[in-house]
C-alpha cells in the first residue's frame, strides 16, 4: 500500500464516497457538459448508487478538461478533482472484480512487481531455450521449437482471457447492463476507435502535459498504442491462421500478411508507448490515482519492450543475436499475456464495456 | 518583470483580458495587475457559463436569430427602462461581431446545457464555462508577450487634471509606482467588500452571501470616485438572488441556486409566509427573492417542499432538511413546529382542485389566502418533506463609473484622457436595475474591446 494519502481518504470517505460527493455538486452545476460522456451521463440522474459511480469512473479516461475547467477546484471549500477521485474509482473497481483477487493489488501498485515479472519471464524462456530446445525447426522454431512456443503460450493467453471474462460478467452486472445489442456496440466501438472521450469535445484533444492547454499528444500517443497493439495481434493472429489451416509455418518473407502487420503494428506500438511514457511524468501526477502511477508507468514500458524487441527480432533475425532476442521478446510477451487481467491493460476491456452501457443508456 | 509597461489594466476577469488582447495585438505593451492569486484569477468571470449574442442567422452554436430590437426590449423589460439606451445599443451591436472574435481567441463554445434549453437561441455557452474561458484568454494574453501579476492590489491611481499619472500598487508585500501611459480599470464592483456593503444597503447586508470573488473589494472604484470621477448606477444597491442558505460566504457561484420556491411555501424564521411564491415562472422571479428575503428578520428564509415536488427543479449542491412530519421538519431548520404546522395546514386547506403543470402559468392558485400563491398550488402532505434555507447572494453592484461610447472615464471636468473602465465597473449605466442572462458578459466582452483598442491607439 503506498503512503501517500488521497483526497478521498483523507476525509474518512471511500473513494465511491468521495466521488459521489463530488459527482452531486456536478450536477448543480453541469458547466463540463461539452468535454465528453461523463457529465451528459450524471445529468440523467439526481441519486447515485455504487454500480453508477463504477459506471461513470469507467467512462471517464482522465482528459482533465473539467478539473482545469472547474471554479470548485482547491483551495476553494468544495475542493472538486474529479479526474482523480474517478481514477481511484475506476482502479478499485478493476482490482474489485479481478479473478484470481490475490494477485490483482500488486500488480496494479508496484512497477517493481511488474519488472520482476517480466524478469522471471525472461528467465524461463531462457531456460526452455537452453533445456527443452528444439528439435530441428526453421528459424525462430531452431531456438524453441513450435509445439513447445504453443504449450507455454496457448495457456498464457487462454487463462488471461478467462479471468477477464469472469471479471467482465460480475462488472456489467453491478454497472446495471442489459443485455447487449449491435446498435449499443457500434457505438462503443465507434467512440473507442477515435477516442472521442479525449477530444476534448472540440476536437483540439485533452488537458495533460501543460496544465489547461488542449493538444492531441496524449490521444495521438494513446492512439498509435492502440491500433499498434491491434494490428500487432492481428499479425500473430493471421500467423496462427496460416500455420493451421493453410499449413503455411513461419518464417514468412516481409510481403506476407503476419510481416506486415506486425513491421507496422510493431513500429507504431514503440512510437506510441514511447511517448506515453515520455507524457506522463510530465502530467500533474494528483490528477490521477497516485497509488497506480508506479504500476502504469511500468505497464507502459512493459509494452514498449515488446514492441522493441519485436521489431529487433525482425531487423536481426539472421544474427548470431536471435536466440537471445527471442528469449527477451517471448518473455516480454508473456508477461505481458499473465499480467493482462491484473494491469493497466484491463482498462481497455472496461472501458469498452461502459461505453456500451453508456450508449444503452442513452437508448433509453 | 516589464518596469515601463505602455498600457497597465486593473483587473484580471473577461473585460481585463479582452482589453489586454486588443491592445496587445498592436504590439502595445501590456501589463495586468489580478488581485486574486492565480488560483482565483478572473472575478466573476469564473462563475459565468455564457454570452448572450445578438444574431442575424445561426451562429455558431446559436439557433435562429435575436436582432438588435428584440434584445434591446428584453434589456428594457429588466431594467425597467433604466439604461442608457446608447450604450446599451453599443454593446448588443458588438457583441455579434465579438462571438466570432473570441472564437479566434481561443473560446470554445457548447450548445446551451441541460435545463437551459430556453437560452438556445440568445445566449452562447461557453464550453467549461467562465473559468475555461478565463483560461484561454490568459493563454492568449500571454502568448501575445502581455504580462500577469497576480496577488497584485492597486490602491490607487493619482489623478492629476485630466490624466492619470501613476499608478500604485502591492505586490509582495511591497510597494510599487508605475506612470503607463494608459490604464484600464476593468476590476469590477465592491459587492467583495461587506463593510462597505453594509454601510450602503445597512445592518443587514452583513448577512449577504457573496455569491462571486472576495477579490472585488471596489479598492480603485472608491479611490478614483473620492477624487471625483464621475459615477452611475444607485450606489446602496446591487443584485442578490436567493440561494442555498447552507452556501459558502463568498464564491458558491453556481451550485447554490435554488429553484424549488414556485412548488414550495416559504416561511421567515417566524415560520410565517410573506409573499407569492407562484407568481411567474422562476427564470422571471428569482432575482426579486434575494431582496424579499433580505428584507425579513435575520435576512433568512425557509422553502418547504413535499415528496411530490422533489425532482421537478435542478437538484441542488446541498441535500434537503428531511421529516416525516411538519413539526419534525420545523424542529430541525429551528423554526416554531406549532407555527409552522398550522401555515402549512392553512395554505393545504386553501388549495383547490386543478391540474398541476410545472413547466407554465397553471393558474392553480389558493382560494382566501394572504398573501396567496397564485400557481402551481399544491397541498404539502406527501412525507418526506423537504427544507432548505435561503439567504440574499449577492451578484454584483449597481455603483460603477460614467464613460462615454469609447469606453473613456468621465472625470470631474470631462474625460479623463488616458483612462478608460469596462466591465462590471461601468455597466451600473447600461444595467441599471436588474439583470439579463448573459449580458454581463457581453458589457465585458464588447466595453473591454472598446477599451483596450482606445488605449493603445492613444498609447501608439
Amino acid at each position: 500500500m503506498s503512503t501517500e494519502s488521497t483526497t478521498a481518504l483523507a476525509d474518512g470517505l471511500t473513494p465511491t464516497e468521495e466521488a459521489r460527493r463530488q459527482i452531486e455538486i456536478c450536477n448543480a452545476c453541469r458547466y463540463c457538459e461539452g468535454y465528453c460522456a461523463v457529465f451528459p451521463a450524471i445529468t440523467k440522474q439526481k441519486a447515485f448508487a455504487d454500480g453508477d459511480i463504477t459506471q461513470l469512473a469507467n467512462l471517464c479516461h482522465n482528459c482533465r478538461g473539467c478539473y482545469y475547467a472547474c471554479q470548485y477546484t482547491e483551495p476553494h471549500e468544495f475542493a472538486l478533482n474529479l479526474p482523480k477521485v474517478l481514477a481511484e474509482v475506476r482502479q478499485e473497481s478493476w482490482q474489485d472484480h479481478a479473478w484470481p483477487q490475490g494477485v490483482a493489488r500488486a500488480f496494479h501498485r508496484s512497477g517493481v512487481a511488474i519488472a520482476a515479472f517480466v524478469i522471471l519471464g525472461f528467465a524461463l524462456m531462457f531456460a526452455a531455450a537452453r533445456w527443452l530446445g528444439s528439435s530441428g525447426g526453421e528459424g525462430f522454431y531452431a531456438v524453441l521449437s513450435h509445439n513447445m512456443m504453443v504449450a507455454i503460450f496457448l495457456p498464457a493467453f487462454v487463462l488471461p482471457l478467462l479471468s477477464i471474462t469472469i471479471s467482465m460478467r460480475k462488472f456489467w452486472h453491478h454497472i446495471g447492463g442489459k443485455p447487449i445489442g449491435v446498435r449499443a456496440s457500434l457505438a462503443a466501438l465507434k467512440d473507442a476507435a477515435r477516442m472521442k472521450n479525449l477530444s476534448g469535445g472540440h476536437g483540439e484533444g485533452c488537458n495533460f502535459e501543460d496544465e489547461d492547454h488542449f493538444t492531441q499528444l496524449r490521444r495521438v500517443g494513446h492512439q498509435l498504442t492502440m491500433w499498434g497493439f491491434l494490428l500487432c495481434f492481428a499479425a500473430t493472429s493471421s500467423g496462427t491462421v496460416m500455420h493451421y489451416l493453410f499449413d503455411m509455418p513461419a518464417p514468412y518473407t516481409f510481403f506476407s500478411l503476419p510481416k506486415l502487420l506486425g513491421v507496422s503494428g510493431g513500429i507504431m506500438l514503440a512510437l506510441g508507448t514511447a511517448k506515453l511514457a515520455w507524457l506522463k511524468p510530465k502530467g500533474n501526477k494528483n490528477l490521477g490515482d497516485t497509488r497506480v502511477w508506479g504500476g502504469e508507468m511500468a505497464f507502459v514500458l512493459l509494452l514498449f519492450v515488446v514492441a522493441v524487441t519485436g521489431l529487433a527480432l525482425y531487423w536481426a533475425g539472421g544474427t548470431g543475436l536471435m536466440p537471445s532476442l527471442l528469449a527477451l521478446h517471448l518473455g516480454a510477451v508473456l508477461a505481458f499475456f499473465l499480467l493482462m487481467p491484473f494491469s493497466k491493460m484491463v482498462h481497455g476491456f472496461y472501458r469498452l464495456a461502459s461505453l456500451v452501457r453508456d450508449a444503452q443508456q442513452k437508448e433509453g | 518583470m516589464m518596469n515601463d509597461p505602455d498600457i497597465v489594466i486593473v483587473g484580471g476577469g473577461n473585460a481585463a483580458l479582452c482589453a489586454a488582447i486588443t491592445a496587445a495585438e498592436t504590439g502595445a505593451r501590456v501589463l495586468i495587475l489580478e488581485a486574486a492569486p492565480k488560483d482565483y484569477r478572473g472575478g466573476n468571470s469564473r462563475h459565468t457559463r455564457n454570452f448572450r449574442c445578438m444574431h442575424d442567422g445561426p451562429l455558431s452554436v446559436l439557433t435562429g436569430s435575436y436582432d438588435e430590437e428584440e434584445y434591446f426590449n428584453d434589456l428594457l423589460l429588466v431594467t425597467k427602462g433604466k439604461t442608457d439606451e446608447h450604450l446599451a445599443r453599443i454593446a448588443i451591436r458588438g457583441s455579434q461581431d465579438s462571438q466570432p472574435w473570441m472564437e479566434a481567441h481561443g473560446i470554445r463554445f457548447q450548445p446551451s446545457l441541460s435545463g437551459t434549453l430556453s437560452l438556445s437561441r440568445t445566449n452562447a455557452f461557453f464550453l467549461g464555462g467562465g473559468k475555461a474561458l478565463v483560461n484561454a484568454y490568459y493563454r492568449t494574453a500571454e502568448a501575445l508577450g502581455v504580462e500577469v501579476l497576480y496577488d497584485a492590489h492597486v490602491d490607487h491611481l493619482e489623478l492629476n487634471g485630466d490624466e492619470i499619472t501613476r499608478v500604485d500598487y502591492s505586490y509582495q508585500g511591497q510597494n510599487h509606482s508605475l506612470s503607463p501611459k494608459g490604464v484600464v480599470v476593468a476590476s469590477g464592483g465592491f459587492q467583495g467588500n461587506i463593510e462597505w456593503l453594509t454601510r450602503a444597503w445597512g445592518p443587514a447586508a452583513a448577512n449577504f452571501l457573496i455569491r462571486g470573488t472576495p477579490y472585488n473589494r471596489g479598492a480603485v472604484l472608491k479611490d478614483l470616485l473620492d477624487q471625483g470621477v464621475q459615477s452611475v448606477g444607485d450606489p446602496t444597491q446591487c443584485h442578490a438572488v436567493a440561494i442555498d442558505g447552507r452556501a459558502p460566504k463568498f464564491d458558491g457561484g453556481i451550485v447554490t441556486r435554488l429553484d424549488c420556491v414556485p412548488f414550495s411555501v416559504v416561511v421567515n424564521k417566524h415560520a410565517k409566509r410573506f409573499y407569492n411564491e407562484g407568481e411567474d415562472v422562476w427564470p422571471k422571479r428569482y432575482a426579486i427573492w434575494g431582496r424579499l428575503v433580505a428584507a425579513q428578520d435575520d435576512q433568512v428564509a425557509f422553502s418547504i417542499i413535499d415528496s411530490k415536488s422533489k425532482d421537478l427543479f435542478m437538484p441542488s449542491v446541498f441535500p434537503p432538511v428531511t421529516a416525516d412530519s411538519i413539526a419534525e421538519l420545523a424542529e430541525k431548520l429551528g423554526l416554531d413546529p406549532d407555527t409552522l404546522t398550522a401555515t402549512v395546514d392553512e395554505f393545504n386547506a386553501s388549495c383547490r382542485d386543478g391540474e398541476f403543470k410545472p413547466t407554465e402559468l397553471d393558474n392553480l392558485a389558493t382560494e382566501g389566502l394572504e398573501p396567496s400563491k397564485t400557481n402551481w398550488a399544491r397541498p404539502i402532505v406527501d412525507p418526506p418533506f423537504l427544507g432548505y434555507s435561503l439567504r440574499p447572494g449577492v451578484t454584483f453592484t449597481y455603483l460603477g463609473f460614467k464613460v462615454d461610447e469609447t469606453a473613456q472615464v468621465q472625470g470631474p471636468n470631462g474625460a479623463v484622457k488616458n483612462l478608460w473602465a469596462a466591465g462590471e465597473t461601468m455597466a451600473g449605466s447600461i444595467l441599471g436595475q436588474g439583470y439579463l442572462a448573459g449580458f454581463g458578459m457581453t458589457i465585458g466582452t464588447v466595453f473591454g474591446r472598446i477599451a483596450g483598442k482606445e488605449a493603445a491607439e492613444y498609447v501608439n
